[in-house]
């Protein structure tokens, strides 16, 4: 006679439930939709964008199939594996940095890349992106929850030295969302409330000393320009005023595809990279923009579920932190681009142009869908 | 009893970050929400307004440039100024197919394919949307009525009136004021693109660009509201721009023709300073060219016939032509004998009329082959005798030749204000290791000694040695502008004084120089005929070809053009300087017979008065008669 024990081992909705394909290739169904939506959608946009320019439109294409192709690779290590060689990483990519900042290759007036001609040509930023959040989730899922605060200050010690090596490129936009990745491990591994209030209270300090010690003309320039854009109207104020009276001019339903006479007519800078939201308002208005912030947050949404059912803390603070970084993107983006915060150069996510950034946000991605797909089903029971 | 194991709890910490996740999730819809809020005041509330800026793209920003400073001469005369001129714009994003735009202004103004092209570059070279670029300067009044006429035919193209630079002076301060050109695309790049954002002119050469940031100014810019067709309805707010600052040269223009007439059509360099403040008082390159032609865009015509003029008009002599300085570094050299104890005022070498090295067989030649027989400091001085200077600079050496000669700017450069300026080359033993890796010969110091060999220096460090000589070695970098917005110019990198131990070696050098002009067998004596002052020179001779060994220079054998040229230096009062010239002739082949009457013309002009006399201002201070007596 069979025991209960057995009836149920050799239940098949459990052992033998069939993983479906995608599970089995282990990438994850919602946010693959979702991102695919969002590609088609910044085709769309970036033609008008760009004033019908195929070749930056296949260029587009060409770096989401390759930035697909990193999502579905990482998508099959596991995290266990990855957590393996973070440290090592995260030693390289400060190491990389370093490079850079001794003898990095000059681009756009700030240092960096590193280039090796024929080779490769990357940001080792970039590659911190991911880093950074897996450094610091790996460091604390060893510890207790909520973290000590030797843990916490030797998490921010791991935080500083790649921020500070890419605030001196100087880069002020990535090291600021590199700092955003790291301390959200700590938010999501449970960092005191009246910690996080005190460091707070204390940023005012802080912020008084960067601005007279460590801050470079034109980012102080740029704040004093977000402050009051009429000071600098011939500067870098010009694109903020423009950039406003695009997105206001969209009204609610917009101008229409193609009929932004903003962006076409070479008002907007920049308007297919950074600004590229201003050309979006402009055209499809308040309902386009909606429509874009509904589809961001489902993809924040679905990463937060991943947070919430991932098996390791390594995996759940890895998710969190990655998914509250992509937030700050769309949230620092279109803050700037409408004239909510200072301009720092940071691209509306997998909208604006631009292979690297596509490329370091799939992989991200790919990295949220590695922690979904490899649970061990036996603990879904 | 085993000891209790901490186990990690699992559930608990899951039950932490699911708190957290929920706390983000709200933190995400909050702020979401404050885009959306943000989105909807710019889109809802405030959509008329933006509506009504971007539709009809109403309102501009636009920048006013600043006005350049202006540029005078000591005296206040003006040397370059503004001028009201009227030029075409042309504005791309209005004109539709700019192409054939141009097109239609080439044919109805009937100017040349040339033309075109020059328009095309720069309609190629506008940098914000919807700024208006100039493409034709100096619209004549027939001009502006075909296009008033024509008008119909030319969207987007607009007659403006603009102030460009002119200069008055013409060809006289072209090598020392220069002069400003159109921005071109490499210097854009490295230009504040707000405050030239208005601009299309930058300083190219000499004062216009060594002060460009003091001339160009403050940009200005008003905001604009304009009909469809891009013509201003009203100005909706302005700011005004800060004009550039005047620049106050201290260049006298009576000085600079007078010296330019001395050179009489010749080829060559004229500098004039001030010895106790380093003011360059005339600064001469002959032959010169209209600054004017610069400003405006030069045709491609007029550019090569001045770039390939055998006269090279377009070379700044004074500043970048490079030359052996031959004997007029004598002085300089006996300074750093007489400062470094190897010879004394009466130390006497004898001249057969060479100078042999021991154990050498070379003969080196004093230029009067039959020589001087003994000749001590001051009359070596006065008959440029080689010999002598062979001989104390084979005393020297190089190390320290080269260490005195550097201090008196031979080999850097020396002036203050100065964009071209060449450093010329002071030869040492390290220089020659590094540039042709070979060990220095004595030779080689010996031919130094009388200013020929590696050594090279422009007319401006030729003054600037003179100066030192005259004021006793007090270093004040030679400069053009007197004062900028009424403030002297600052040297913020001093040269430090030449300091001797013993200070009266300057008047025994000053002596001799003397000699020169007044001793009985003074080189140069038939310059200083009928002079009302004192005057201290010395003449040379910078080789153009070199002479072989055993071969003597026959001026009828050579070609003009490779004559050599003539130098002379000088300063006078002798015992109270006021004004120390240097003057190069090109191919004058003699500094006394040809550059020293330069050299006199130019005291002259600067230190006598109209009634032929010195000016009471410039009499010697010590004794008044003193100089007539010596007459």
């Amino acid at each position: 006679m069979k025991s209960n024990f057995d009836r149920i081992l050799s239940s098949d909705d459990v052992m033998r439930r069939r993983a479906t394909f995608l599970q089995r290739i282990h990438l994850d169904g919602p946010l693959l939709i979702l991102l695919l939506t969002l590609a088609a959608g910044s085709l769309f946009v970036l033609y008008s964008a760009s004033g019908k320019n195929w070749d930056l439109l296949i260029k587009q294409a060409t770096s989401f199939g390759i930035g697909l192709v990193a999502m579905v690779t990482i998508a099959q290590l596991e995290p266990r594996f990855m957590a393996r060689w973070v440290p090592i990483l995260y030693v390289i990519g400060v190491m990389l940095l370093v490079v850079v900042d001794v003898m990095g290759h000059n681009a756009m007036g700030a240092t960096r890349w590193i280039n090796i001609p024929g080779v490769i040509r990357f940001q080792p930023s970039e590659f911190l992106k991911i880093i950074m959040p897996a450094t610091i989730a790996w460091y604390l899922s060893k510890r207790t929850l909520p973290p000590h605060l030797k843990h916490v200050v030797l998490s921010l010690g791991l935080i500083g030295v790649p921020f500070i090596l890419i605030v001196r490129q100087p880069d002020l936009g990535t090291s600021l969302l590199i700092l955003a990745s790291g301390t959200f491990v700590l938010f999501m591994a449970g960092l005191r409330w009246r910690w996080i209030i005190s460091v707070v209270a204390a940023a005012v300090p802080v912020a008084v000393a960067m601005w007279f010690f460590i801050m470079h003309d034109y980012q102080k320039q740029r704040i004093l320009t977000f402050l009051d854009p009429e000071s600098d109207p011939l500067g870098t104020g010009w694109n903020i005023i423009q950039s406003k009276a695009a997105i206001g001019s969209g009204g609610v339903f917009g101008k229409g595809w193609l009929l932004g006479t903003q962006s076409h007519l070479d008002f907007l800078p920049e308007s297919h990279t950074d600004f590229i939201i201003a050309v979006l308002g402009e055209e499809f208005g308040l309902v386009g923009i909606c429509a874009l912030l509904v589809i961001y947050l489902m993809l924040i949404g679905r990463g937060l579920v991943i947070t919430a059912q991932a098996q390791t803390l390594f995996g759940k603070l890895l998710a969190g932190s990655l998914t509250m970084t992509f937030f700050v993107y769309v949230f620092v983006n279109i803050g700037m681009v409408s004239g909510l915060l200072p301009v720092v150069g940071v691209p509306l996510p997998f909208i604006s142009y631009g292979g690297t950034s596509l490329v370091t946000l799939l992989s991200a991605f790919g990295v949220l869908m590695s922690i979904h797909t490899h649970r061990k089903w036996i603990a879904q029971v | 009893m085993s000891q209790p194991i901490r186990l990690k709890d699992h559930e608990k910490d899951a039950r932490l970050v699911r708190s957290r996740v929920v706390v983000g999730a709200v933190a995400v819809v909050v702020l979401v929400c404050v885009l959306v809020a943000r989105l909807y005041f710019l889109q809802v509330i405030q959509y008329d307004y933006h509506s009504t800026l971007s539709e009809n793209n109403r309102v501009h920003v636009q920048p006013i440039p600043p006005s350049r400073g202006l540029i005078y001469d000591r005296n206040g005369v003006v040397i370059a100024d503004n001028r009201p001129s009227f030029s075409l714009s042309m504005t791309r994003e209005r004109s539709g197919d700019w192409a054939t735009v141009l097109d239609t202004i080439v044919q109805i103004l009937e100017l040349t394919p040339d033309d075109r092209i020059i328009f095309e570059k720069r309609m190629k070279q506008g940098r914000r949307p919807f700024e208006p670029v100039p493409i034709l300067f100096e619209l004549s009044e027939e001009q502006i009525a075909r296009i008033a006429v024509n008008q119909f035919r030319l969207p987007g193209v607009e007659v403006v009136a603009q102030l460009v630079r002119h200069y008055p002076q013409g060809p006289h301060f072209a090598h020392s004021v220069g002069y400003v050109g159109r921005i071109a695309e490499k210097e854009l790049k490295s230009l504040d693109s707000v405050n030239y954002s208005g601009t299309h002119h930058i300083g190219k050469t000499g004062i216009e660009r060594f002060y460009e940031d003091d001339l160009h100014g403050q940009v200005g810019y008003e905001e604009v509201e304009t009909n469809a067709r891009g013509r201003v309805l009203r100005v909706l707010k302005r700011t005004d721009p800060v004009p550039g600052k005047d620049i106050v040269l201290s260049l006298d223009i009576k000085l600079q023709e007078a010296a330019e007439a001395a050179l009489d059509g010749r080829r060559g360099a004229i500098v004039a300073m001030d010895p106790t403040t380093g003011e360059v008082l005339a600064m001469v390159s002959a032959p010169s060219f209209d600054p004017n032609l610069f400003v405006t865009g030069i045709s491609f015509k007029a550019y090569a016939e001045l770039r390939d003029s055998i006269d090279r008009p377009l070379f700044n002599r004074v500043l970048r032509g490079l030359y052996p300085p031959g004997s007029t570094i004598k002085p300089a050299v006996a300074i750093a004998g007489l400062d470094s104890g190897v010879i004394n005022a009466s130390t006497r070498v004898f001249d057969p009329g060479y100078y042999m090295l021991p154990n050498y067989d070379h003969k080196y030649r004093n230029w009067n082959r039959t020589g001087d027989g003994y000749v001590d400091l001051d009359t070596a001085i006065m008959r440029s005798n080689d010999t002598y200077f062979y001989d104390l600079a084979h005393k020297l050496g190089i190390d320290r030749l080269s260490s005195y000669l550097n201090k008196f700017g031979v080999g850097q450069k020396v002036s203050l204000d100065m964009f071209e300026e060449s450093p010329g080359l002071m030869p040492s033993r390290d220089w020659k290791r590094i540039t042709r890796r070979q060990a220095w010969f004595p030779g080689e110091t010996l031919i130094l000694g009388i200013g020929q060999g590696y050594m090279q220096a422009t007319p401006l460090q030729l003054a600037q040695a003179t100066t030192l000589v005259a004021n006793k070695g007090v270093w004040n970098r030679p400069h053009l502008a007197k004062t900028i917005n009424g403030s002297p110019p600052v040297d913020s990198n001093p040269m430090p004084d030449i300091v001797l131990r013993d200070p009266s070696s300057w008047d025994k050098v000053n002596h001799g120089m003397q000699q020169v002009m007044h001793g009985a067998r003074g080189t140069a004596r038939k310059a200083a005929i009928g002079a009302q002052y004192r005057i201290a020179g010395k003449s040379g001779t910078a080789q153009v070809v070199a002479i072989k060994q055993g071969e003597k220079y026959d001026r009828s054998k050579v070609q003009e053009r490779h004559r050599d040229h003539a130098l002379f230096v000088g300063f006078a009062p002798a015992d109270n300087p006021k004004i120390a010239v240097a003057v190069m002739v090109e191919n004058g082949e003699s500094g006394s017979g040809v550059a020293a009457p330069v050299v006199r013309q130019v005291m002259d002009a600067w230190l006598l008065g109209p009634d032929g006399l010195l000016k009471p201002q410039y009499a010697s201070s010590a004794n008044p008669e003193a100089a007539a007596r010596e007459e």
